[in-house]
């Protein structure tokens, strides 16, 4: 086991906390960064009944079939569509090594993909009233109400970085998965983006 | 900016997309066995159209997912999207409607 | 306020409780909230307003909104100004400092007027054909002409404002908030879809802001309050004002730009942006884009003073300003007898001129009881006056409208209003790529056909009437929301109005000159580049028939107006000098953007650091703290090299390959790409995708490949290990990582499905350090207990995995610079932790940081390539030399290309070593080659240096390059022509150091 104590989340240097403009209250936008978040790289065949299981069994949840859809967050596990292919499986922090060789054990023989991605990606987490409207400034996802809502995920560009977007809920916001060399610069443009709206840095759960 | 399908995500702005040229070229199965000419016509030779044209997209910034485009390359209307492997619908081969 | 003299006592949409004061060319002048500059200019009584572009003529305010072409401001100072605004869109704010345009010294006294009395020597085309010679003149003449002409100054420093864009999407856009564009987004908004309307005036209403009419026998104005109210209570309805449609692109894309806090002046728009460019797509667009009036073409009708009706009109009900005291219309159809009639109420004397023999009865004697004076049949002939009007000479025209009956009398006036009948503002469906039609009876260009998903309603469709207007846009928004799969709930039928028969307009495109043979060389058709009648029967007789070559001969509507008021009649005029109907003689296209736009609201926030991704690795504070100059790769910043202080860049890379050679260097290689290949059949695809064979490699042993695109050539190298039996991970060159890994899913994804294999990109999990020199494996042995790094227990070209520093590991030995090297791969958020034990526990080694630039040295000593500087797309593994690595047992892609006559040229650059003859003479890369030395160019290119460094461990500097024929010319010697001088080279091998590899297997 590694020392934790070393890990370093790809915007510590920043000292996001530091950084607020404006009390809370005041603020049309919070945003924060996710700290530690075990990631799971899933590739399989979604028609065959083995893998459907074998993720049911590992990770306790359904596999998401539709598109842009997320199983439903709040359990430990959860997982986000990637592709038809193609899924990030969340679970708790440390416990990535065990799933990926209980996955690996029960899809013995088959013909799958499971790979510890947790260093690629940090999530910067974006709520309050106007936070649909910073995304707006960085993506031309359709993020109206009526298009994507709570429970959906999407990988699209925004501020020309790659973003893969999960909506929580209405009141948690969004959290915006973003590969870590990119980070800081994303973080800075929607901070930037969110100027006019008032930004409150807060520390995410 | 076209508006591009992706047959799994849905309807996206084009700069999401990677171009990858003409659709339903086959790779020769035995290429030391083609002349030179039959070797520069699969490398090179494109049909470019006026018209309609079927080729393929990626899904760059989004599933990463290939897949097949029909485009009026004059008017840029899409005509018709399918998946990689898929024939190209029937109805596409007659060309668009106005909306 | 006592200044302005032309304000109305009540009335108007001003702002009375909110008193402004502006400065206009260093008059202080007030106005009042809700004033435009030109109508606090007019309502000062100031109508010469700029100069014109080429024969500086004095001109004044022509228009009311975003067609004008003359009233054009520099507006602001200091980094906030803008050139080229129009005075009749610019809101005016408290401390506005606007200047005219085009004049030296002043708008009054303006030297280049001189040219107006020349103008018979600078007619269309002037330029062309006078500058052209000498040819390399143009430079000098050019400077000159710039001084003159000028359009306005950009700011001399940086933009400091804040601009930014949006994304949005909508069911239902309707662009425009008159009439119809308001019934259109009612109609929409109400069956709940999702719609967005936007205005570019500061308030929504379009053109019933400047009449007086009634809409359900309540001022029009009341329905507008109404209708907006309405629109804002709608949850997904959107209304943007001071917002224009700059463009509209394919698939219903349009872009809009809001002016956000421009209205308020530089100091007020704090943390809000000034522009903001709106991205929209739409499902369904409603084009309520409204109509531009025509002006009339006669003598000197671009005097201040001279404007059009419908402007007149909006400045007395709009503003309640009285632009003049006696007022001449001039008209050819009916709508300017209510601007007379709402004038007169104004308290300015009117006199009607039309052109029509007959005008309907029921306005002659609506004017009659106004006293207003209507000259039927009649035609202005030309105007007097400079700065501003004085008066015009009319006459009877006769029944061709070729020459007149009578002699010409005149009428005393300050004010000439012109109706030239309505251009629909097509502009928008025009970019849509519509075909435009011609409606003869009212002399108009008409939408015909729709191409993209779009409506065009009211004005913009060449429906005038504001009762049909209304229906009309109320059809279009339902129909549009329909389309986007909203049904009508309710079923709320068009506000009532007064309906008036429309007369068929007579156009008399240009009036005759006084006398038969007269000159129509003052008979503006563009205002803003000096355009005239004659102009267009010059390029005419000069053989420039078409209305495209007419254009760009005259530079007709090529101003910053883009020609808004006077395409339709310049081309009216070349129909009826060549004798051709106006459908045949057909009309200019219309290009984005509709009004010019800033620089700042289309870059948006892309600017200065936040201008593109800047990619960082995890230990990129660690290089930041230490003094790194980075180098830009790709989007990553890398460290170039690492200077000490007071050290030169030189002085560093020597200390740094030194030190590397001789005890210990680290580099942070991150960067390099990473992917987790998996599945059966990895190995088979490993075979079709490079260039040497996969199947035999060791699980824990590691191989270089080389990868090519099908036309044999070299595209991407790396090393790739074999985790597991069916589990590979393939490093990419940095720059390269996302092209190779689209490359692998694009032939498992299209060509090769069959495959039993999935890619997956691991760069940024992983941090690596790379650990080079004699004494690496003894620092790694003191922070690693569970690998055995003995050279049999991990040989050269293997990796392992263990704890390194107490942080898991993947170890790979394998070498870039040619020496003993591990490449340490730990989970990112470890990287700074590893790096830092690395750099503590390796001091007492000297250890040494080192960037790019050494390590491109070190490897150019071993003559290792770099994809990218090596290669450029026309070289082959063979041109390379690395021949061995082709497989002759299996095909790859790109193989059968190795083959074709062309790749077996022998006559092909190939890769060489070159060492130069004076061993402190450092190639320049890029450098080109040539075997036979002239005394000046051209001279016989035979190859490229590639890669060129001084290396501090040789004392001497080396080069690749790739030449003709290279390996069979080790031994020649070659030249460099440089700017200066010629260096001169020996090509031998492209290895310089350690050829037998030695300390890397050591």
């Amino acid at each position: 086991m590694a020392e934790r104590y070393l890990r370093q989340t790809p915007l510590a240097h920043l000292e996001i906390e530091a950084r607020a403009r404006v009390a809370v209250e005041a603020a049309g936008v919070r945003m924060g960064e996710a700290g530690f978040r075990a990631q799971i790289a899933l590739r399989g065949d979604a028609s065959s009944e083995t893998f459907v299981d074998a993720v049911k069994e590992v990770f306790g949840v359904d596999l998401p079939l539709k598109p842009n859809t997320a199983s439903t967050p709040g359990g430990a596990r959860y997982l986000l569509w990637l592709g038809p292919d193609e899924w990030l499986a969340i679970v708790p922090d440390g416990t990535e090594e065990e799933t990926i060789a209980a996955f690996e054990t029960r899809m013995e023989g088959e013909h799958f993909g499971v790979t510890d991605v947790s260093g690629s990606r940090t999530v910067i987490t974006l709520c309050g009233d106007r936070a649909r409207d910073v995304l707006m400034k960085g993506t031309s996802l359709d993020l109206h109400p009526k298009a994507f809502g709570p429970g959906q995920c999407a990988q699209a560009s925004m501020a020309r970085c790659h973003m893969l977007l999960h909506q929580i809920s209405d009141e948690l916001g969004y959290e915006i998965y973003v590969h870590r060399s990119f980070a800081d610069y994303l973080w800075r443009w929607l901070e930037d983006a969110a100027r006019e709206y008032g930004v409150a840095v807060v520390s995410s759960p | 900016m076209l508006l591009i399908e992706c047959p799994y995500c849905g309807p996206r702005d084009e700069y999401e997309f990677s171009y990858g040229g003409e659709a339903h070229i086959v790779r020769p199965k035995h290429p030391e066995k083609l002349s030179d000419e039959e070797w520069a016509d699969y490398l090179f030779l494109r049909t470019n159209p006026k018209g309609a044209y079927r080729e393929r997209w990626c899904h760059a910034h989004g599933c990463r997912r290939w897949f097949n485009v029909e485009r009026d390359t004059l008017s840029h209307q899409i005509i018709a999207v399918y998946e990689m492997g898929a024939e190209p619908p029937r109805a596409a081969r007659k060309g668009g409607s106005k909306p | 306020m006592s200044d302005q003299q032309f304000r109305l006592a009540d009335g108007g949409r001003i702002d009375r409780e909110r008193p402004l004061r502006f400065t206009f060319n260093g008059r202080e002048l007030s106005g009042y909230e809700g004033d435009t500059v030109a109508s606090a200019l007019l309502a000062n009584g100031l109508h010469l307003v700029s100069r014109s572009f080429k024969y500086h003529r004095p001109r004044g305010v022509l228009s009311d909104g975003s067609e004008e072409p003359n009233a054009l401001v520099q507006l602001g100072v200091g980094a906030y100004t803008q050139p080229n605004i129009r005075a009749t869109q610019a809101e005016l704010y408290q401390g506005l400092i606007a200047e005219s345009q085009n004049c030296w010294p002043s708008v009054d006294l303006d030297v280049g007027a001189v040219n107006d009395f020349l103008s018979p020597i600078f007619p269309a085309g002037f330029y062309y054909k006078t500058f052209m010679w000498p040819k390399s003149f143009w430079i000098r003449y050019e400077y000159f002409i710039r001084k003159m002409a000028g359009l306005g100054k950009a700011p001399a420093s940086a933009d400091p404002d804040y601009y930014d864009k949006m994304h949005v999407h909508c069911d239902v856009l309707v662009l425009g908030a008159g009439p119809a564009g308001l019934a259109a987004a009612l109609a929409a908004g109400r069956t709940g879809a999702r719609v967005m309307l936007a205005d570019e005036q500061m308030e929504p209403g379009g053109y019933l802001l400047g009449r007086k009419v009634a809409i359900n026998d309540r001022p029009a104005m009341e329905w507008v309050d109404n209708s907006i109210e309405e629109l804002k209570s709608m949850a997904d309805v959107r209304v943007l004002t001071r917002t224009t449609a700059l463009a509209y692109f394919d698939h219903n894309y349009l872009t809009l730009l809001e002016r956000v806090t421009d209205h308020l002046g530089p100091d007020a728009n704090g943390d809000r942006p000034r522009q903001r460019l709106w991205k929209v797509r739409a499902k369904q667009v409603v084009l309520a884009t409204g109509s531009h009036e025509r002006p009339l073409v006669f003598r000197n009708n671009d005097r201040p003073g001279v404007m059009l009706a419908s402007a007149a009109q909006a400045y007395l009900n709009r503003f309640a300003v009285r632009p003049g005291r006696e007022a001449v219309v001039f008209t050819n159809n009916d709508s300017a007898y209510q601007a007379a009639s709402d004038l007169v109420k104004g308290g300015v004397q009117c006199t009607i001129v039309d052109v029509r023999p007959e005008p309907p009865d029921e306005l002659r004697a609506a004017a009659r009881k106004q006293n207003i004076d209507v000259l039927s049949g009649h035609g202005v002939i030309s105007a007097a006056g400079t700065k501003r009007v004085t008066g015009v000479d009319v006459s009877s025209l006769n029944a061709t409208a070729s020459g007149y009956h009578d002699a010409p009398r005149h009428l005393k006036c300050d004010l000439v209003l012109m109706s030239g009948g309505w251009n629909p503002a097509v502009h928008l469906y025009s970019q849509s790529r519509g075909k435009l039609e011609f409606d003869a009876s009212r002399a108009c260009f008409v939408p015909g056909e729709s191409v993209q998903a779009e409506r065009s309603a009211g004005a913009c469709n060449g429906t005038f009437d504001l009762a049909f207007c209304l229906s009309e846009g109320r059809e279009a928004g339902k129909a549009a929301a329909a389309s986007a799969g909203f049904r009508s709930k309710s079923s709320s039928s068009s506000p009532k109005v007064e309906s008036s028969p429309e007369t068929p307009i007579r156009a008399v495109w240009r009036m005759p000159p006084k006398d038969p043979g007269g000159r129509y060389n003052k008979h503006f058709v563009d205002f803003q580049h000096d355009v005239t009648a004659a102009d267009v029967d010059l390029a005419y007789r000069e053989g420039y028939r078409s209305v495209e070559h007419l254009k760009r001969y005259t530079t007709m509507g090529m101003g910053t107006d883009q020609g808004k008021t006077s395409n339709v009649n310049a081309l009216a005029i070349l129909a009826e000098i060549s004798n051709a109907d106006i459908p045949t003689v057909g009309t200019t296209t219309f290009r984005p953007p509709y009004t010019p736009a800033t620089f700042g609201a289309l870059a948006g926030r892309d600017v200065g650091e936040l201008a593109d991704p800047v990619r960082m690795t995890p230990m990129h504070q660690w290089h930041l703290a230490h003094g790194a100059k980075f180098e830009d790769v790709g989007q990553w910043k890398r460290p170039w090299y690492y200077p000490k202080a007071g050290e030169s860049m030189e002085e560093a890379l020597s200390r740094e390959c030194k030190a590397t050679r001789n005890a210990i260097g680290i580099l942070d290689a991150s960067t390099l790409g990473k992917i987790d290949i998996q599945g059966p059949d990895v190995a088979e695809f490993l075979n079709r995708i490079y260039t040497n064979g996969w199947s035999k490699l060791a699980v824990g042993r590691c191989r270089y490949g080389l990868m090519c695109t099908e036309d044999g050539m070299v595209f991407d190298d790396g090393v790739t290990s074999r985790l597991a039996e069916n589990h590979f991970l393939m490093t990419t060159t940095s720059g390269n990582a996302a092209r190779v890994l689209a490359w692998l899913e694009e032939w498992l994804q299209t060509e090769w499905p069959e495959l039993r294999v999935y890619c997956n990109s691991v760069t940024e999990h992983w941090a690596t350090a790379g650990i080079a020199g004699p004494l690496a494996r003894k620092l790694l042995s003191e922070l690693t207990s569970d690998i055995d790094l003995d050279s049999k227990a991990f040989p050269f070209m293997s990796w392992r995995e263990g704890t390194v520093a107490g942080i898991p590991a993947r170890v790979m030995r394998i070498s870039f610079t040619g020496e003993l090297s591990f490449e340490i791969n730990v989970q990112s958020s470890y990287g700074l932790a590893l790096w830092t034990s690395l750099m503590s526990a390796g001091a007492k080694y000297g250890i040494t940081p080192f960037g790019t630039e050494t390590m491109h040295i070190l490897r150019a000593e071993k003559g290792f390539i770099i994809a990218g500087q090596e290669t450029d797309g026309t070289v082959t593994p063979v041109d390379l030399g690395l021949e061995g690595m082709v497989s002759k047992h299996k095909d790859f892609l790109g193989k059968r290309s190795l083959s074709r006559p062309d790749t077996l040229r022998e006559d092909r650059k190939q890769l060489v070593g070159l060492l130069t003859e004076d061993p402190r003479q450092v190639l320049p890369e890029g450098g080109q080659i040539v075997a036979e030395l002239k005394s000046k160019p051209p001279m016989k290119m035979i190859g490229h240096v590639t890669s060129s460094y001084f290396s501090a461990n040789l004392d001497r500097s080396i080069a690749l390059a790739l030449v003709k024929g290279g390996r069979s010319r080790h031994g020649e010697t070659v030249h460099v022509p440089l700017e200066n001088k010629v260096v001169s080279a020996r090509i031998g091998p492209p290895h310089f150091y350690d050829v037998e590899g030695e300390r890397m297997h050591g």
